[in-house]
């Protein structure tokens, strides 16, 4: 426990940091852009409609999908800033995360600025024009100045919204306090998850109780208060910038990972290899499953772990199925080809996509296949990871074996498992290298038509990194190294109940394994 | 010192006139009151004179220059504005609210602070009360204040919108005729929009009675006494005829009772 803390607690200056920085620069930045639309919306009821409808439609999107959204449509902007001008940005991280959250702080300054300046005593505003001001005096002297106080609890509602909110940057990519959250959640590390809530509620207090500081000084008229909540957070931001940047600095090389214990595992072996060649290296963990793809060709990552079977289907679009070396070597020429990413080697093990059961269950249905299960699937439950039914194998497992299900729902990974051991789903869709599989006493179901392809977990590298020779040298000893037994225990050391241990443990352990110098 | 000639205005594009063809000049030093029901058009003919409303036709002159030519805002920097709703600002000091227009005018501090003691002697308040908040004072308080700012940037033009209608009636009284004196002694001229009859005959020398947006009666308020042609006017007249007749025979029978 007190292990696991100060684990958690050694990462704190950099997410805190970057989590602080990503907030300020979208609240600043959703404030100045949100302000010129206050000012318009109040003196023009005809803008003020639109301007806070789209605000409130922005605010009904929920703020994973908004984060998540910004990533195509900077992936696209990318691709074709790089045709124009000759090089590209990473749509990856900062930028979409900052895009989101600054929309997402600006519905509450908008509404609470629009009230706020459109209830000010018309005779207020008749003496203004009365005594000769201009439009302009009168909106700097009287207006802005009389509804300060009521834009300040606006841009507060803000702060605590996006301090929340960018807890949900770290699946694109973004260091964030998120990352506590997501990462403990997939290895059902709670301390994790715990240090991870209540470090982004501590800060969202704090910020309040400054903004609300300055927030007093605009109401009572007392600029020094609204000075001292000013400097105080200022200096806060200042702060954490630079234990962020004491943290890490940029690093030289970024390895991505998916949202599983596999990945995180592999990820960590990855980035020691790179250290141990003498150079930097970091981990962007939790990435979606296509934006880890996407990531890699824009080069905002330079290399990652994926699944033959998952880059056949959701990158190559393609639906048949040929033999492991031959689909290895296709992929290798398709993928140089078409995004200039380097298939490195297959590290030796599989994780497909596959259905498994309780043993006791499978066994009083007489299920051994997924042939078997079709007769039953329409008295049955199935579960599926947030990706599975989007997915073309689970679309070709169901057509091809004519499967129809009682009920089918999603769940995050952890709970997949424990939906299935505690009955609430019969079927799941599991991956073959999982440990808890043996832990639950699962079986996987065969699969006699051969409808999922090979899913050999293969090392891609991006194309800016496509002949690096600190890459060549860290990672090329880990093709054909790392079996399947090795993989699955180690991800089991990670997922399983009792006696848990850290990724990076497991890493280490599993480097000893394989007799990695 | 202000002239209007042919002016209208419609609020709804022409299908109601809220002020429909009007003449008539304002002599320096006069106290004029335009007397009318609500939405007469009394206060729109106020409102022109210093542009917070423009005319559809028509021309607005001051001083012999007409209106539209002006900046607006530096036209009413000229001229005090004083109305019922008073419209103190509420995040300035007393003193910021004297002090407001010359400000505007870029007035140095020091003759500004000087300006102001002067204005709080004039509307007779202590001047302990420069640094007090427009909350912490009374109605009656607010508008001598509200006066106070009016007069800053010595205006030679005053118009008051009802400007006393919403204080009790003593204070009313006292502020109106103090406010008369000031008129005087500063040699001001003055509009006064009202719509007690009674107000504008004891203040103005001279009332335009405005209905429907057109002047239905222009005069001195004793001329305005005798039998005037249009029944309304009589109607309005009689008012305080009737008022001082009355208090004339109680005061007649407290004498004899004595």
């Amino acid at each position: 426990m007190s292990e696991r803390f100060a684990a958690a607690a050694r990462l704190l200056p950099d997410y805190l940091g970057q989590h602080v920085l990503l907030s300020a620069a979208a609240l600043s930045l959703g404030f100045l852009i949100s302000l010129p639309l206050v000012v318009a919306a109040s003196r023009n009821a005809r803008i003020r409609w639109p301007v806070l409808g789209f605000a409130s439609i922005v605010q009904t999107v929920p703020s994973l999908a908004l984060l998540a959204l910004f990533y195509p449509l900077l992936l696209a902007i990318s691709t074709g800033w790089k045709q124009l001008f000759g090089h590209g940005f990473s749509a990856l991280g900062f930028l979409p995360s900052l895009l989101a959250l600054t929309l997402y702080s600006m519905l509450p300054i908008l509404r609470n600025g629009v009230t706020g300046l459109t209830n000010v005593d018309p005779a207020v505003i008749e003496a203004a024009r009365g005594v000769g001001m201009t439009n302009r005096q009168r909106l700097l002297r009287i207006e802005l100045p009389l509804a300060a106080p009521v834009l300040m609890a606006g841009v507060r509602t803000a702060a605590v919204w996006v301090i929340g909110g960018a807890t949900l940057s770290t699946p694109v990519g973004q260091t964030s306090l998120g990352n506590y959250i997501f990462a403990g959640l997939q290895v059902e590390d709670w301390v994790s998850v715990l240090f991870g809530c209540l470090a982004a509620v501590a800060l969202a207090l704090i910020a309040d109780q400054l903004l609300g500081l300055i927030e007093v000084g605009v109401a009572t008229r007392r600029p020094r208060i609204a000075w001292a909540g000013l400097a105080i957070l200022a200096a806060g931001v200042g702060a954490a910038g630079a234990g962020s940047l004491a943290a890490g600095g940029p690093p030289a090389y970024v390895v991505g990972a998916k949202n599983f214990a596999e990945q995180y595992i592999l990820a960590d072996v990855m980035t020691d290899r790179i250290r141990k060649q003498g150079s930097a290296a970091t981990a962007r963990i939790d990435l979606g499953s296509v934006i880890a793809f996407r990531a890699l060709a824009s080069n905002g990552i330079d290399a990652y772990v994926d699944y033959s079977g998952t880059v056949w289907s959701t990158v190559m679009n393609r639906h048949d199925s040929l033999p492991r070396q031959e689909m290895l070597q296709v992929m290798k020429t398709e993928l140089r080809k078409t995004h200039g990413v380097v298939l490195l080697g297959a590290l030796g093990f599989e994780n497909a996509y596959a259905l498994a059961m309780r043993r006791d269950r499978a066994e009083s249905l007489g299920i051994h296949t997924i042939a078997d299960l079709s007769q039953h699937a329409p008295e049955l439950r199935i579960g599926g990871d947030f990706e599975f039914f989007a997915r073309a194998e689970w679309r070709a497992l169901r057509d091809k074996y004519g499967l129809r299900f009682r009920e089918q729902r999603q769940f995050q990974p952890t709970f997949l498992y424990k939906a299935v051991a505690s009955n609430e789903v019969d079927v799941i869709s599991a991956a073959s290298s999982d440990g808890r599989i043996r832990a639950y006493d699962l079986v996987v179901l065969e699969d006699p038509k051969q409808v999922i392809p090979p899913y050999d977990a293969i090392v891609l590298l991006s194309p800016a990194r496509a002949s690096d020779p600190v890459l060549q040298r860290a990672l090329g000893p880990l093709v054909g190294a790392i079996p399947i037994d090795v993989m699955r225990q180690a991800n089991y050391m990670v997922d399983r109940d009792t006696q848990r241990i850290s990724p990076t443990q497991a890493a280490r352990w599993l480097e000893q394994q394989i007799h990695l110098q | 010192m202000i002239a209007f000639e042919g002016v209208s205005k419609s609020f709804d594009e022409g299908r109601d006139f809220a002020v429909r063809d009007v003449s008539f000049s304002v002599a320096p030093q006069a106290f004029v009151a335009l007397v009318g029901d609500s939405g007469s058009g009394k206060t729109t003919l106020l409102k022109m004179i210093n542009r917070l409303i423009e005319p559809d036709q028509g021309t607005v002159s001051v001083a012999g220059e007409s209106v539209q030519s002006m900046v607006g805002y530096s036209l009413r920097r000229r001229i005090g504005y004083v109305f019922q709703g008073i419209g103190l600002f509420p995040h300035m000091s007393v003193a910021e609210n004297i002090g407001i227009t010359p400000q505007l005018l870029g007035w140095h501090q020091q003759q500004i602070d000087a300006r102001t003691q002067e204005l709080i002697d004039l509307v007779d308040l202590p001047r302990t009360y420069l640094s007090r908040m427009p909350a912490e004072l009374s109605g009656g308080q607010r508008q001598r204040i509200g006066v106070a700012r009016a007069l800053a940037a010595r205006p030679q033009i005053m118009l008051m919108d009802e400007p006393f209608g919403a204080l009790d009636p003593v204070t009313r009284d006292t502020l109106g005729s103090e406010y008369r004196r000031l008129h005087e002694t500063m040699g001001l001229t003055t509009v006064m929009v009202t719509h007690d009859v009674m107000e504008a005959v004891l203040l103005g020398d001279r009332i335009i009675v405005v209905r429907g947006g057109e002047i239905v009666a222009d005069g001195a308020p004793h001329e305005l006494f005798n039998a005037h042609p249009d029944a309304g006017v009589r109607a309005l007249m009689d008012m305080p005829r009737r008022q001082a007749e009355r208090v004339r025979i109680l005061l007649q029978e407290r004498a004899s009772r004595e």
